[in-house]
Parts: structure tokens; C-alpha cells; sequence
């Protein structure tokens, strides 16, 4: 099997940044776009993990373990936060009998 | 061969990414996102983060998944209907795209091209480095994390019991 043409063996520091970007901009893209509360849940932790990303090639560069002591922070906070959000969901589910954002609005106005 | 694993782990975690912002139903929402978190864990070995891989493994896409999945089953959530407001909401579109760009816009001027990443060029990352600062440089908010988490504990608890008269 010949070679294959002009694979590089490594990749830049801002392909996973440009990743991690990619990854944020989806999750904003489905908290903003999906009426389904669970799965608008569901697009926070893909920004949290894009962030994460962010923070592990940091680390690399400046070759130090911050990046990840901080990854960790953000996974325990997202661990917390998954907990009480899914207690709230539950709550309003027993309450209204419903999961589409549209239909929880009694803040509005 | 580290250019080829990014591809195709970074592939994999870009589609499964989409595809949990287009699937209709819950459940196949939370599958593409078990699929960008175990896709960011091998992404994370390549930069050296042995000890955030595994936790990303068991802490996310373990743990936090299995509740994800437990309460989308225990709802029995369906396919989601359209809602009123769907032009208006694709006229964010733009602007997320507009954001994207300026985002990567400034990643390209600031960061420097040159730079690559070397599997095995950091290894920093290991359960032994990771203890040892969080136990000497980070003890405080790891203390305080042991709060939070035990706030959130007695929140969920209290949001979600039985109410007995």
C-alpha cells in the first residue's frame, strides 16, 4: 500500500480551538432553536464540553495542568447542575404535564 | 497518525454535535451527545489529559448521561412538536454563523499556526499531577466544590419529593 499523499503528522493548536468553537456554536444553536426542555438541557452540556475542550488545549499549549484542574471544576459544577436541572424538569413535568418550552411561560409578562 | 485520530475523532464529534441539534425525538439527543463526549475524551488523551479523559468518560458520559436517559424514559418524552415561533427562530441563524466567524477569526490572528500538537509532548496530565494540584494549589475550591455538590444534593431532593401532608 503506497503512502498516503500528504498527510501531515500533527495538527495546529487552533484546529481544536476551531473545533471547540464549532462545538459551542451547536450547542447555542440548539438551545436556541429546540422547544424541548430536556433537550435544550442537553445543548448546555455540549457547551460545557466544548468549553472544556478550550481549557485542555490551553493547558497544552502553556504546559501546564490548570487547564485541566479547571475541566474538572467545570465537570463537577455540570454534575450539580445536571442533578437540580433534572429535579426542576421532573417538578414541572408533575406540575404540567408538559416539556415544550412554549407551553412553561407564566413568567412572561 | 495523530492527524488522522483528530480527523476522526473531531469528525465524530462534529456530526454527532449536529445531529443532537436535528433529531426530533429525546433520546436519540442524548445518544449523539454519549458520542461527542466519548469523541472529546480521545481527543483529550491526544493532548495529554489522561486523568480528564477518564473522568469524562465516567463522569460524563457515564453518570450524568444514565440520569439524562433515566429521566427522558421516566417522562416517556415523545417526538416534540413545532412550535409557533420557528421562522422567527431561524433568524438567529445568521448571527450564529456571523459569531462562529469572528470566533475563528480571532483564533486564527492570535494564536500562532505554527504550533502543533505532539502526542507525548505534554505529560502533565497524569492522576498523579492532577492530585497534586488539587490538593495543594486548588484545596480551597476543591473544599468548596464538596459544598456545592452537597447543596445540590439536598436542591434536587427537595425539588423532586412527594409533598406529605
Amino acid at each position: 500500500m503506497p503512502p498516503l499523499p500528504n498527510l501531515p503528522s500533527s495538527v495546529p493548536i487552533t484546529w481544536y480551538l476551531m473545533l471547540s468553537a464549532i462545538l459551542f456554536t451547536l450547542g447555542v444553536a440548539g438551545f436556541l432553536f429546540r422547544r424541548n426542555i430536556i433537550t435544550v438541557f442537553m445543548s448546555i452540556e455540549l457547551m460545557l464540553n466544548a468549553v472544556n475542550l478550550s481549557f485542555v488545549t490551553f493547558s497544552y499549549k502553556l504546559k501546564q495542568v490548570d487547564g485541566h484542574i479547571f475541566s474538572f471544576f467545570v465537570m463537577v459544577v455540570a454534575a450539580a447542575e445536571a442533578a437540580v436541572g433534572l429535579a426542576i424538569i421532573l417538578t414541572v413535568f408533575k406540575n404540567r404535564q408538559t416539556l415544550q418550552i412554549d407551553d412553561v411561560s407564566s413568567l412572561k409578562n | 497518525m495523530d492527524a488522522l485520530l483528530f480527523m476522526i475523532f473531531a469528525a465524530i464529534a462534529v456530526v454527532c454535535g449536529i445531529s443532537l441539534v436535528i433529531q426530533k425525538h429525546p433520546i436519540s439527543s442524548a445518544l449523539s451527545l454519549i458520542g461527542v463526549m466519548a469523541a472529546l475524551a480521545a481527543l483529550y488523551l491526544l493532548l495529554g489529559g489522561e486523568f480528564i479523559a477518564a473522568a469524562q468518560l465516567i463522569v460524563y458520559a457515564g453518570a450524568i448521561m444514565v440520569l439524562f436517559v433515566f429521566v427522558i424514559m421516566l417522562l416517556n418524552a415523545g417526538t416534540e412538536k413545532r412550535g409557533r415561533r420557528m421562522l422567527a427562530n431561524y433568524a438567529d441563524l445568521p448571527i450564529l454563523l456571523l459569531f462562529l466567524g469572528i470566533v475563528a477569526a480571532f483564533i486564527a490572528n492570535r494564536m500562532p499556526p505554527t504550533e502543533q500538537v505532539i502526542f507525548g509532548n505534554f505529560k502533565g496530565g497524569t492522576a498523579l499531577d492532577i492530585g497534586r494540584a488539587l490538593f495543594t494549589t486548588y484545596l480551597l475550591p476543591f473544599e468548596v466544590t464538596s459544598i456545592l455538590i452537597l447543596i445540590a444534593i439536598l436542591g434536587a431532593i427537595v425539588l423532586a419529593r412527594k409533598e406529605i401532608d
